[in-house]
């Protein structure tokens, strides 16, 4: 931090800057309270005019009503399954992504070989290509050996997806690690493999989580790929989920906000977790050549 | 350093050497390398291929025998994009797009950090709420503003009619008139792009080194000259790597796009994703559509290796 003598002035402006920040970070946050409120008001609330713009009565009736605990509604959406290919898909993809990942970073971070940039930047680069332009191949091919509506065909497809990003943040926290270290594990006799797994594998479990939480959720939020290959519900995940609450006229936006709501319980949990990992992560390694 | 010696990522890497110092192993970083490389050569690299063949064929999904190449027949999808005045229209719209989203988003998020670095009062809730945008898949952040910009329900005209600017009678039809679409999609990105910029700029700003502008603010600098000739050049790597994360995920918009307008209406928003859906997935016609995602492909990964260029030099002159 600068700091600064405190004149009169100073603190006056100080003070300026701390209200002009407040006032536009919640302007910034403020749409994601409304969605939230809105899973929990009742629908005459939302759809009347003038507008309520704060709530007079909280309900869990949304979140009834989506689960299948009231009997006055007979079509309902098939969260159930959308949580379960949402979990399975995001879950399998992530251990595997991860620990593909891992090991490509680990190479690129610690060891010197022919081909290093290019290989880096091949891989990087697959990850440029947009998520329409592979899921039409991919519809073709998986069609052919029946992985289409299948959550382990859609898995294997986040795994491919995941594992540049993941091997570009793992290749920056190991680039934290001291090469000494690895050079004095293998002076006490250590091999490659062992080094890596007994020092510095351990050494790196914070990138790690970050790198997980970070695959989980680019997997979670995935739509252009499930969309195309996902047709029923045997492999339909969240997002493309979300769409069976619009009709062609009309949009139930209290159930959107409600299934929304559950959507974000991942991320919350992200934000918690890696606030502070988050940052180093996306920087320090790709600063430090 | 001699691995990097051949880099194709510009000439600054050849000359100068690299900080970290890397281990000779022989095969063992291949190796560890391998399962991701075949994973990705099997799940992107290989239908990327078959994509490419299928755009040199007629292909359409419910006529399966119309996936045979002729020579004569090759080009016959790409010289129809060309000539298709939907296509350029949605490439003209794409382009705009990004150019906006990307420079708005960046401008944005750089005077956010600055406001940041600059706050003494609850940091870190500020920094929470900041990170608010993250929760959100870029679905839902389609969804969460075709719902605050429709017409009828939406909030944006109820707060107006609230507060006396339009009438009950004159709504806004954000989604449907021009410019109006665009702009409502371009303010749905930007707010989706916000967080993770402003907090990769913020803490390139919080390293600096403070001795330079104290020695600044001795020779009089003013806040803006300050911000100008020092924050400004020194976060050059900051910059490149948030526009680096933003350009591998600018594709995310095609769902933004696709739940506010799906392109409509009359074409107003389209842009390449959603008219390559549209090709495929709506009308079936697979080659045609797999011609045009090589199209959105090449250029991406042109998009892609310029920043990264950018990002690599940046990196050396520090």
């Amino acid at each position: 931090m600068i700091t600064r003598s405190v004149g009169p002035n100073r603190r006056r402006n100080d003070m300026i800057w701390n209200m002009i920040a407040w006032v536009v970070l919640i302007m910034l946050a403020l749409p994601a309270f409304w969605i939230i409120i809105t899973a929990f008001r009742p629908n005459i609330e939302i759809n009347t005019f003038p507008p309520v713009w704060i709530p007079r009565r909280l309900t869990l009736e949304a979140y009834a009503n989506m689960f299948g605990l009231n009997p006055d509604v007979q079509q309902r959406v098939a969260v159930e399954a959308y949580l379960r290919n949402s979990l399975l898909a995001s879950g399998i993809s992530t251990i595997i992504a991860v620990s593909l990942g891992t090991l490509a970073g680990y190479a690129f971070a610690r060891f010197r070989f022919r081909f290093h940039t290019t290989l880096f930047l091949g891989i990087m680069l697959s990850r440029a290509v947009p998520g329409v332009a592979l899921s039409l191949p991919l519809f073709l091919l998986f069609n052919r050996v029946g992985l289409t509506n299948n959550v382990l065909g859609l898995a294997l497809v986040y795994v491919a997806v995941n594992i540049p990003f993941t091997a570009w943040l793992m290749d920056g926290f190991f680039r934290q690690i001291p090469t000494e270290l690895t050079e004095s594990a293998y002076i006490d006799g250590c091999g490659h493999w062992s080094a890596f797994w007994r020092i510095e594998l351990p050494l790196s479990l914070p990138g790690l989580a970050t790198a997980a939480i970070f695959a989980f959720l680019a997997a979670w939020n995935e739509f252009q790929i499930v969309s195309v290959l996902a047709r029923n519900n045997a492999a339909k995940t969240f997002p493309p989920g979300l769409f069976a609450f619009t009709e062609q006229f009309t949009v139930d936006w209290r159930g959107m906000a409600a299934m929304s709501v559950i959507m974000m319980v991942p991320a919350v949990i992200f934000v918690i977790l890696v606030q502070r990992n988050l940052v180093s992560g996306l920087t320090f390694g790709a600063v430090k050549g | 350093m001699a691995a990097d010696s051949n880099s194709p990522l510009g000439q600054g890497a050849a000359t100068r050497p690299v900080e970290v110092s890397r281990i000779e192993a022989g095969f063992f970083p291949y190796s560890l390398i391998l399962p991701a490389a075949i994973l990705i050569l099997l799940v992107v690299g290989f239908p990327l291929l078959y994509s490419l063949y299928v755009s040199f064929t007629p292909y359409e999904l419910l006529k399966p025998n119309s996936l045979n190449f002729t020579t004569a027949r090759a080009l016959r999808n790409y010289q129809k994009l060309l000539n298709d005045d939907i296509f350029w229209r949605s490439l003209l719209n794409t382009i705009v797009f990004l150019a906006v989203t990307v420079n708005v988003s960046y401008v944005i998020s750089m005077a956010l950090s600055q406001l940041l670095s600059r706050v003494t009062v609850g940091q870190s809730v500020l920094r929470t709420l900041l990170m608010v945008p993250m929760m959100f898949a870029p679905i839902l952040v389609g969804m969460q503003f075709r719902w605050f910009f429709n017409a009828n329900v939406g909030l944006v005209n109820n707060f107006l009619i609230s507060v006396g600017l339009i009438q009950e009678q004159g709504q806004i039809a954000w989604l449907v008139d021009v410019p109006l679409g665009m702009i409502t999609i371009i303010i749905a990105s930007i707010w989706m792009n916000i967080p993770v910029m402003t907090i990769i700029l913020l803490a390139g700003t919080l390293s600096l080194p403070t001795e330079t502008f104290e020695a600044a603010e001795v020779d009089g600098a003013s806040g803006w000259q300050k911000f100008r000739f020092i924050t400004f050049p020194l976060l050059a790597p900051f910059s490149y790597i948030a526009l680096t994360i933003m350009s591998l995920d600018i594709a995310r918009a095609f769902d933004i796009v696709r739940i506010m307008t799906d392109g409509g209406p009359a074409r107003r928003t389209e842009m390449l994703w959603t008219y390559i859906t549209r090709l495929a997935i709506e009308d079936t016609k697979f080659g045609l559509g797999s011609a045009m995602s090589w199209i959105t492909v090449f250029l991406s990964v042109l998009f892609t290796l310029y920043f990264f260029r950018q990002l690599v030099k940046a990196r050396i002159v520090r």
